[in-house]
């Protein structure tokens, strides 16, 4: 019991590091694209950690199967957004961000 | 231990806001209420677990659904001007 806890503890603080960086990096990143590469992997990745410490919380039932349909729906959603909201902002012509003195 | 990760699922949450209220095109907009939004799943989790009553995960399910098609539709809309 002890040890399941542990472990799932220590799955949900490092997914919620890893959601904590990427709304980080949503802030402070200059350009549009460099925000949306680094919204769309490490926060989908940070998720999916969370759900599975509390998959490991919770054991082998029912409730456990709903949350890993959870995760399966993250990542096949996750990346389907990312790329349409690329491609729509593309199909309105906005340009990467560059640097200035080059 | 729930609660210490609800409270920072929802400070990212806060900060995702910030780029939402800020953003120069409205693909920034998107793609804040995009992420805002399946951290709202996570956080319905982590909402029933404090609680006691972890049958909210049906909850998280119908909110991931709907979240995608929304940001989707949102998306066309915003594409071709109209939805059909």
């Amino acid at each position: 019991m002890e040890i399941k806890l542990i472990l799932s503890g220590i799955f949900i603080f490092v997914g919620c590091f890893f959601v904590i960086t990427a709304s980080i990096g949503i802030l402070r990143l200059p350009g549009f694209y460099l925000r949306l590469h680094a919204g769309s992997k490490a926060d989908s990745l940070g998720q999916t950690l969370v759900i599975i410490g509390l998959i490991i919380y919770e054991g082998f039932n029912i409730l456990s199967l709903k949350m890993l349909f959870v995760i399966i729906f993250i990542y096949i959603a996750n990346p389907t957004a990312a790329h349409a909201i690329a491609k729509a902002a593309w199909v309105e012509g906005l340009k990467p961000w560059r640097k200035r003195n080059d | 231990m729930f609660e210490t990760a609800a409270v920072i699922i929802l400070l990212s949450v806060f900060i995702s806001g910030a780029r939402l209220l800020k953003g120069p095109t409205v693909f920034d907009r998107i793609l804040a209420a995009n992420l805002i939004g399946t951290k709202a799943i996570i956080l319905i989790l982590l909402l029933g677990y404090i609680y006691g009553r972890p049958h909210f995960s049906d909850l998280a399910l119908v909110y991931a659904l709907i979240n995608f098609i929304a940001t989707i539709a949102l998306l066309r809309f915003m594409e071709r001007g109209r939805l059909d």
